[in-house]
C-alpha cells in the first residue's frame, strides 16, 4: 500500500531497521514490515496520529519491545541487536513522562548509568597466558565531575540536591536529558518528550533540543504526534499510519510533496480533491482543467489533487488569470494571516480553505482564485476501488468480511470471486447493528465537497467509503452495500492455483 | 421567588415554625453524636478504667501494680517473649511475602490470585487456628515456638502481602525501563529502583503485622498447649483468672505504649523515605 523509500546501504548508516514487525500478545498489528535507515548524527522524526505504532517502533530500538520473530532485523553499527537486552545497548530514552527515579535527588538520578558502567581499564595477561580486557567502575570524582558538566548543559548547575518532585516540568524534562546524554549515547531516543509541557515551554526546548543535536552531533530519534515540532526539529521525517510507514522525506519535501492525501492531511492544513489527469500537465480538479507540472500519469487516471491554503492567490473575478471563481464563506483573522474559507462556484461546489494577507475581503464576496501549476500537487490514489477477495456463500449470497450479502450473483456456493464495491456505493450507518458487518473508522477526509472515511473491519479490511457525513475517528459503525452494487467476478486466480 | 418567600414568612404565622426549625436543623455536626457517644462509652470509659486500675491498690492510689510487674521475673519474660516472637512473624512474613507480592504484581492476573491469599481470612481466625493445630497433632508435631510462629506467620501473611502488592503494581513500569535503559541488568533494576519505591509497601506491611502480633491472644496458648504465653494471653489470664485487674491494667497500658512506640518510629522512618502513597492506602 505505501511506498517505501529504499536508500543505498553505505556506512554511514547507524541504524538499520530491516522488514520488522511486532504483533501485540493480544493480536494487535502494531508494526507491519518497516525498513528504515537512520545516518550518523542525524534528527530522524517518526511522526503519526497515537496507534500509528511510533512510540513501538522507538520502543523496539530501546529494547523494551522485541520485534516478532520472522527475520526481521534490527542493525546498530552493523551489529545485529534485534534480540539484545536493553541495559547492553549504547543508546539511551528520555521517556515520555520523564520516568526521573522519585527515590534519587537530581544528582543522582543523572548519576545512575555512569554507576552502572564498567569502562575498560587496561589489559592483563591471565594465568593461560591470554590477553583479558580489563574494567572498572567511574570514580566518585569521574562522576561527580561528568554529572556536574551534563547539569550544566542543561542549565541545572546548582539543582543537583533537589528533590525530583519539586522541579517544574520543564526542569524534569531537562534532568531527563541530562540524564540520558551522561552516559554518552550514540543515539538519543525521545518518546514526545515535550509532550507534557505548555506551548510557550515547549517552543523555547524544541530549539534547545535542536541547538543540543546541533553541539553534540550525535543521532536523535524523536517521536512525536506534532506535526509542526517534527516540521520544525528534524533533518527527516518518518510518517507512519497504522504501523506502516507513509513516507520517509526531509520536512520540505513532506510538505511540498506529500505521498498520499494521509501524509497531507496530518503535515498542515491542506485542500484534498479528487481529480482526473487529463494528460501529461494536465489535470482536471474542481471541475476545470488546469495546467500542472507532473507527467507520467495514466491518461484519465483519478488521482488525488493537494493545495496548500497558502498556494491560492485571490484575484478580482474579472481578473482573466483567475482559475476559478468562488464565494466566500468566512474570513478568520489568524493573527499573521486571514483564513478564508470559499466554496467554488461551479457544477458542484467544492470548499477551499486559502491563507492570505488581503484584509478587504468580505463573507459573500464572489472572487476570481489562481494556484501556480507548480502548486497543484498530484498523488496516486491509494486504491480508486474496493476490491475483495472472498467465495460465495450460495447464490445471490456473498461473504464479505465475514458478513453475509445479498447480491445479485447467480454463481454457485463455495465459488472463488472478486468482489468491487465502489466507495461511494458503502453505506455507513451510525448503529452497527443497523449494517451487515461492523467496523471502526481509521480516518476521516475532507476532500471539498465529501469525507473520504477509512472504515477497517474486524476481519482486519480496510473499507474506503465516500460519504457526505464526517464519521468521527475510531468510531464504531455498521457497513451495508445495495445488492446491485456489488459488483462481482468470478476469481479466475485461485481456480488456476487449484489446478495446479 | 425567593423574597417573596421570606416576606410569607415574616408575615406572623410562620415565624414560630422558622424559629422551631432552626432549633432542629440537622447540620453535619448532628451526624456525628451518635459516634461520639459510642466512643466515649466503649473507648474513653474503658481506657480510663483501665487507667485508674492501674493506680489502685485495694481502693488506695499506689503504684504497686507496676512493681508487682517489673519485679515478677515471668511477666518480663512474657513480654520478650512477645516482641521475639512478633519480630520473628513479621521478618518471616516479609521474606515470604515480598516475593509473592513482587510475581503477582508482574502477573495479569494477579488481582484474582492475591484473592486466594486473602481467602482464608474470611473464615475466623480462631477456627483456623483450631484447623492447624488439628492438622498439626495428627502429623505428630510436638507444639511449641515453632508451631506458634507458624499459626502467626499463616494469619498475617494477607496482611503483609496485600499492602506489598498494592504499591508494588502501582509502580509505573517506566521506572524499571528507565533503569535497564541506563545500563541497569535485572538485578541491579530491582535493588535500585522496585525495591526502593517499594519501601512505603513494606512499611505498612510490617505495620500491619508487628502490632497485632505482639498484642495477638489466644493463637499462642492454642498451638503451643498453653505452654508459650504471649503479652496478650497473659493479660487475658490476668483478668480472667487472676482476678488481678491492677496488674492486668498495667499491663494493657504497657501494650498500648508498646503499639503508640512502635508506630511512631515506623511513621518516622516511612516519612524519611521518599513518599508515603502505599500508606495511605491502609
Amino acid at each position: 500500500m505505501a511506498k517505501v523509500l529504499k536508500e543505498s546501504d553505505n556506512g554511514a548508516n547507524i541504524l538499520q531497521i530491516k522488514n520488522v514487525s511486532k504483533t501485540f500478545e493480544d493480536g494487535k498489528k502494531a508494526v507491519k514490515n518497516i525498513s528504515l535507515n537512520i545516518k550518523k548524527g542525524e534528527f530522524v522524526t517518526l511522526l503519526g496520529p497515537s496507534g500509528c505504532g511510533k512510540t513501538t517502533t522507538l520502543r523496539m530500538i530501546a529494547g523494551f519491545e522485541m520485534p516478532d520473530d520472522d527475520g526481521g532485523q534490527i542493525l546498530f553499527n552493523g551489529e545485529d541487536i534485534t534480540r539484545m537486552p536493553p541495559h547492553k545497548r549504547a543508546l539511551n530514552t528520555v521517556f515520555q513522562r520523564y520516568a526521573l527515579f522519585p527515590h534519587l535527588n537530581v544528582f543522582k538520578n543523572v548519576a545512575f548509568g555512569l554507576k552502572m558502567k564498567f569502562i575498560p581499564d587496561g589489559e592483563k595477561t591471565d594465568k593461560k597466558g591470554n590477553v583479558v580486557q580489563k574494567f572498572r567502575k567511574y570514580t566518585k570524582e569521574e562522576i561527580e565531575e561528568k554529572v556536574n558538566k551534563s547539569l550544566k548543559m542543561v542549565d541545572l548547575e546548582d539543582y543537583g540536591h533537589r528533590n525530583v518532585n519539586s522541579l517544574s516540568g520543564g526542569q524534569m524534562q531537562r534532568v531527563a536529558i541530562a540524564r540520558a546524554l551522561v552516559n554518552e549515547p550514540e543515539i538519543l531516543l525521545l518518546d514526545e518528550p515535550l509532550g507534557a509541557l505548555d506551548l510557550k515551554m515547549r517552543k523555547d526546548m524544541q530549539i534547545e533540543l535542536m541547538q543540543m543535536h546541533k553541539k553534540l552531533g550525535i543521532t536523535f530519534i524523536y517521536v512525536t504526534h506534532d506535526q509542526e515540532e517534527a516540521l520544525t526539529m528534524s533533518d527527516k521525517i518518518v510518517v507512519m499510519r497504522g504501523g506502516v510507514i507513509q513516507q520517509i522525506a526531509t520536512p520540505k519535501k513532506i510538505y511540498d510533496e506529500p505521498a498520499n492525501a494521509f501524509v497531507a492531511d496530518f503535515i498542515g492544513e491542506s485542500n484534498i480533491y479528487s481529480g482526473v489527469m487529463k494528460k501529461d500537465f494536465c489535470v482536471e480538479v474542481l471541475g476545470k482543467e488546469v495546467e500542472c507540472v507532473d507527467k507520467g500519469f495514466k491518461r484519465n487516471e483519478p488521482i488525488d489533487v493537494i493545495i496548500r491554503p497558502e498556494d491560492v492567490e485571490i484575484l478580482d473575478k474579472e481578473d482573466k488569470k483567475a482559475l476559478y471563481t468562488a464565494e466566500v464563506t468566512g474570513v478568520v483573522f489568524k493573527g499573521d494571516h486571514f483564513q478564508i474559507t470559499a466554496e467554488t462556484i461551479a457544477e458542484e461546489r467544492n470548499e477551499i480553505l486559502i491563507h492570505c494577507n488581503l484584509n478587504d475581503v468580505k463573507e459573500g464576496d464572489i472572487v476570481g482564485l489562481y494556484v501556480k501549476p507548480f502548486d497543484f500537487h498530484i498523488m496516486h490514489k491509494n486504491r480508486i476501488i474496493n476490491e475483495i477477495k472472498t467465495k460465495m456463500i450460495e447464490p445471490n449470497l456473498v461473504e464479505i468480511c465475514g458478513g453475509e450479502f445479498p447480491c445479485n450473483c447467480d454463481l454457485e456456493a463455495d465459488t472463488p470471486v472478486k468482489v468491487k464495491i465502489d466507495f461511494d456505493d458503502v453505506i455507513v450507518t451510525d448503529d452497527e447493528e443497523d449494517g451487515i458487518i461492523g467496523g471502526r473508522v481509521i480516518t476521516s477526509i475532507y476532500k471539498g465537497s465529501y469525507y473520504q472515511c477509512i472504515i477497517r473491519t474486524d476481519m482486519g479490511y480496510d473499507f474506503f467509503v465516500d460519504t457526505d457525513d464526517d464519521w468521527l475517528k475510531d468510531d464504531r459503525v455498521g457497513i451495508t452495500v445495495a445488492p446491485e452494487k456489488i459488483i462481482i467476478e468470478k476469481d479466475e486466480e485461485v481456480v488456476e492455483s487449484n489446478e495446479n | 421567588m425567593k423574597t417573596n418567600n421570606l416576606i410569607v414568612n415574616d408575615n406572623g404565622v410562620p415565624r414560630e415554625l422558622k424559629k422551631r426549625r432552626e432549633k432542629f436543623r440537622l447540620n453535619r455536626k448532628v451526624f456525628s453524636y451518635p459516634y461520639m457517644l459510642f466512643l466515649l462509652v466503649f473507648v474513653v470509659l474503658p481506657l480510663v478504667m483501665i487507667l485508674v486500675n492501674a493506680f489502685l491498690v485495694d481502693g488506695q492510689l499506689s503504684l504497686g501494680n507496676f512493681v508487682d510487674f517489673f519485679t515478677q521475673k515471668t511477666s518480663l519474660q512474657v513480654l520478650g517473649n512477645s516482641l521475639l516472637v512478633g519480630l520473628v512473624t513479621t521478618l518471616l512474613c516479609l521474606i515470604i511475602g515480598y516475593p509473592v507480592a513482587l510475581i503477582l504484581s508482574k502477573m495479569d492476573s494477579g488481582k484474582i490470585l492475591v484473592l486466594f491469599f486473602v481467602l482464608p481470612m474470611w473464615v475466623n481466625f480462631l477456627i483456623r487456628t483450631l484447623a492447624t493445630k488439628t492438622i498439626f497433632e495428627s502429623l505428630g508435631v510436638s507444639m511449641g515456638m515453632g508451631t506458634v510462629v507458624f499459626g502467626m506467620v499463616y494469619n498475617y501473611l494477607p496482611f503483609m502481602i496485600l499492602p506489598l502488592h498494592t504499591t508494588l503494581s502501582n509502580i509505573d513500569k517506566s521506572y524499571a525501563e528507565a533503569a535497564k535503559d541506563l545500563g541497569a541488568d535485572e538485578v541491579n533494576c530491582f535493588l535500585k529502583t522496585t525495591l526502593p519505591l517499594s519501601v512505603p509497601g513494606i512499611i505498612s506491611g510490617i505495620t500491619m503485622v508487628f502490632i497485632p502480633t505482639i498484642s495477638t491472644y489466644a493463637i499462642s496458648e492454642l498451638l503451643s498447649e498453653r505452654t508459650i504465653k504471649l503479652f496478650g494471653d497473659s493479660i487475658s489470664l490476668k483478668f480472667n483468672n487472676d482476678g488481678a485487674w491492677g496488674v492486668g491494667s498495667v499491663m494493657s497500658i504497657i501494650m498500648l505504649i508498646l503499639v503508640i512506640v512502635s508506630n511512631v518510629l515506623i511513621n518516622k522512618f516511612s516519612d524519611g523515605s521518599t513518599s508515603n502513597k502505599g500508606r495511605n492506602i491502609w
